[in-house]
């Protein structure tokens, strides 16, 4: 019949609805059969990784919402009625807050992953850039979640970030008013964060989904950063790499039991134990670990229109990744200078998460500036100037010939005639 | 289609190669923009602050309870008010100062009434980033300049609340208030 897809099917069941609705094959095509560089390490789970926890936060958020109350009288209290009398309330709550920071864990080490194999260059420059926009969205969903137990850091936490738009020039008091509903943080704001927090996981799931789309369109990146050549390059996803991501799946969920089981207190801080104050400040205000490295970088200025916009520049430099790096090869295998460069990145944006987590006094300032130039030369002049400069390592013919003792067989034609591959 | 309808201008006037078709089209998009604004500002709007917020509009203090040398907080529309009764020494030292030598250059007679120069009302917000500074109490630490100081990102407030050392950019906003008597003021 005309429009009617062919479905190959064997069960009657699942082949009627295939036949009019191919999602069955369509999830064989893109997780089944999918052709896989076959040379993955367990950097390439972490994608996997982050889709698990999303799932494990919208679920036990769910949940949650169903004793929580979103009212600044009643919201403290709601939360600790659900860890003393709901049942296994403690165990969901806690499964919650720090999956937030095993969500981010695991998103800095697969963007991390990005930058170290250059999944960021042509063909991927799209998916990374719908990457960057999952992780703004983590942050601004995770900020608001962070105000619901309404507590006294929930409570500042949420004032000085809101008040970082009071920078923008002429309209900035008017937009932080827009966004307190009021004329400090209050009910008003604790409501529309809560209907925010809901709401952001479900546009996440939607921006994975073009994510993940863009990803089976370019194909995946893999550790030489050279394209797959043909089939012998690769492998089908299943069984092999969900078996190599299950394995992923049980390690992560050991740390994550760790955390919740046997310090589910590691990364809370102690002053969102006692309900918001709206007439004291905390004697120090400090963000949640993740958001320390951004933070310092606010804090390095001493302008505070310039803190802003350099902290809002240090996510804007990732959008524009692909442009910066002008180097053709992908993976930092044949980069041994660029490969220094980025180690230093890690560690400036390792000391800013530390510097973000003291006073801004003596050392820690200096410290921060450093850090914070740092960040930005490396993505603003060294990526550009490397890129010419740098003399790379010879990339090899194929991921099959550098893989699998003898080549695994001649390779067809033409490509066996080029030296090394440039993009 | 549209080439048939460019026939020397047979479709009314405008620049070489309109059409009857492009203005239709600019017509019905600017209508649809129109419409999607007209339907997104209640949305927008319905996130301001509503009438029950802003009708929580003035609180009146009375100033006797006020020791020399000390302030209180009190709370007017969400937001805390200092309220505090200045020292002779601290009211010199607020109208001694050099203006070049502020941030914000504000004279101390146009932060506080006048013939009231001891009381300083101020709103109690860091211009920084929104942290409620120390230093009503005696004992709270006031900064190098005897006014106020922000535990957040270490601003410093003088006596008259005016910000003498960063990251805030401003001095500390004044709100509206009048002296009722001597011993009582309305804010709002
Ligand atoms: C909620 C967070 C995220 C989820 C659920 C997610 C999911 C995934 C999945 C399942 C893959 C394929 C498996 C893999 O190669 O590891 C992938 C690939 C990729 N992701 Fe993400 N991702 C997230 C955040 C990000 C972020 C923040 C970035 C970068 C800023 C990013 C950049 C990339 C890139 C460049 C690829 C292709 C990499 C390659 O094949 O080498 N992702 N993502
Ligand atoms: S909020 Fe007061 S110094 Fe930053």
């Amino acid at each position: 019949m005309v429009g009617l897809h062919k479905s190959e099917f064997a069960n009657p069941v699942i082949n009627w609805i295939d036949t009019r609705l191919p999602i069955f094959t369509m999830m064989q095509k893109e997780y089944g059969v999918f052709p896989t560089p076959k040379n993955f390490n367990y950097f390439w789970n972490f994608g996997a990784l982050a889709m698990v926890n999303l799932v494990i936060m919208i679920v036990t958020g769910i949940v949650l919402a169903m004793n929580y109350k979103p009212d600044a009288a009643l919201a403290f209290d709601s939360v600790q009625r659900i860890m003393r009398d709901v049942n296994f309330g403690w165990m969901i709550r806690y499964v919650h807050a720090n999956g937030a920071s095993m969500f981010f864990i695991v998103t800095y080490i697969h963007l991390f992953r990005g930058l170290y194999y250059g999944s960021y260059k042509m063909p991927r420059e799209l998916l990374w850039m719908i990457g960057v926009v999952i992780l703004l969205l983590m942050m601004a969903t995770a900020f608001m979640g962070y105000v619901l137990p309404w507590g006294q850091m929930s409570y500042w936490g949420a004032t000085v970030i809101t008040n970082l738009f009071s920078a923008i020039p002429v309209v900035g008091n008017s937009i932080v008013t827009w966004l307190w509903g009021g004329f400090a943080v209050g009910d008003a704001t604790l409501n529309r964060f809560f209907s925010l927090h809901y709401l952001l996981p479900f546009v996440l799931v939607g921006v994975v989904f073009l994510h993940v789309a863009a990803l089976h369109i370019t194909g995946s990146n893999n550790p030489l950063g050279i394209e797959v050549k043909g089939p012998q390059d690769t492998l089908p996803f299943h069984p092999y790499y969900t078996v190599k991501d299950s394995v992923g799946i049980c390690v992560f969920l050991l740390v994550f039991a760790v955390l919740v089981f046997f310090v589910p207190n590691f990364f809370s801080s102690p002053d969102n134990f006692i309900p918001a104050n709206p007439l004291a400040t905390p004697a120090e205000i400090v963000p949640e670990w993740y958001f320390l490295p951004f933070y310092a970088i606010l804090r390095s200025v001493p302008n505070k229109l310039g803190g802003v916009m350099m902290m809002f520049g240090s996510i804007a430099v990732l959008f524009v990744l692909p442009w910066l790096d002008t180097s053709k090869v992908r993976s930092c295998k044949f980069r041994p200078v660029y490969r220094q460069f980025l180690f230093l990145l890690v560690i400036a944006v390792i000391t800013l998460g530390t510097v973000g987590a003291h006073r801004p006094e003596g050392i820690w300032v200096y410290l921060g500036r450093v850090a914070t130039l740092y960040y930005f030369l490396h993505f603003l002049v060294i990526l550009p100037v490397l890129g010419k400069l740098e003399r790379t390592l010879p990339l090899p013919e194929s991921i099959s010939r550098k893989v699998l003792p003898g080549g695994g067989g001649p390779l067809p034609g033409g490509a066996a005639a080029k030296p090394m591959e440039k993009m | 289609m549209a080439d048939t309808m460019t026939v020397n201008g047979a479709h009314g006037a405008g620049g070489p190669g309109a059409t009857k078709r492009d203005f239709l089209k600019l017509v019905a998009s600017a209508g649809a923009v129109i419409g999607v604004g007209a339907i997104a500002w209640p949305l927008i709007d319905s996130m301001n602050p509503s009438a029950d917020v802003l009708a929580l509009s003035s609180v009146e203090v009375d100033l006797t309870p006020i020791a020399e040398g000390s302030g209180i907080t009190v709370l007017w529309r969400g937001k805390p008010i200092f309220v505090r009764h200045r020292t002779a020494k601290e009211i010199k030292e607020a109208e001694d100062v050099k203006l070049s030598a502020l941030i914000e250059p504000q004279a101390d007679s146009a932060r506080v009434k006048a013939g009231h120069a001891q009381w300083i009302v101020v709103i109690g917000i860091c211009t920084h980033l929104g942290c409620i500074p120390l230093g009503n109490k005696p004992t709270d630490p006031r900064g190098d300049y005897g006014g106020w100081f922000c535990p957040c990102h270490g601003s410093q407030y003088d006596t008259s609340g005016r910000v003498r050392h960063g990251p805030a950019p401003l001095n500390l906003n004044l709100p509206d208030y009048a002296f009722e008597s001597n011993t009582k003021i309305k804010i709002g």
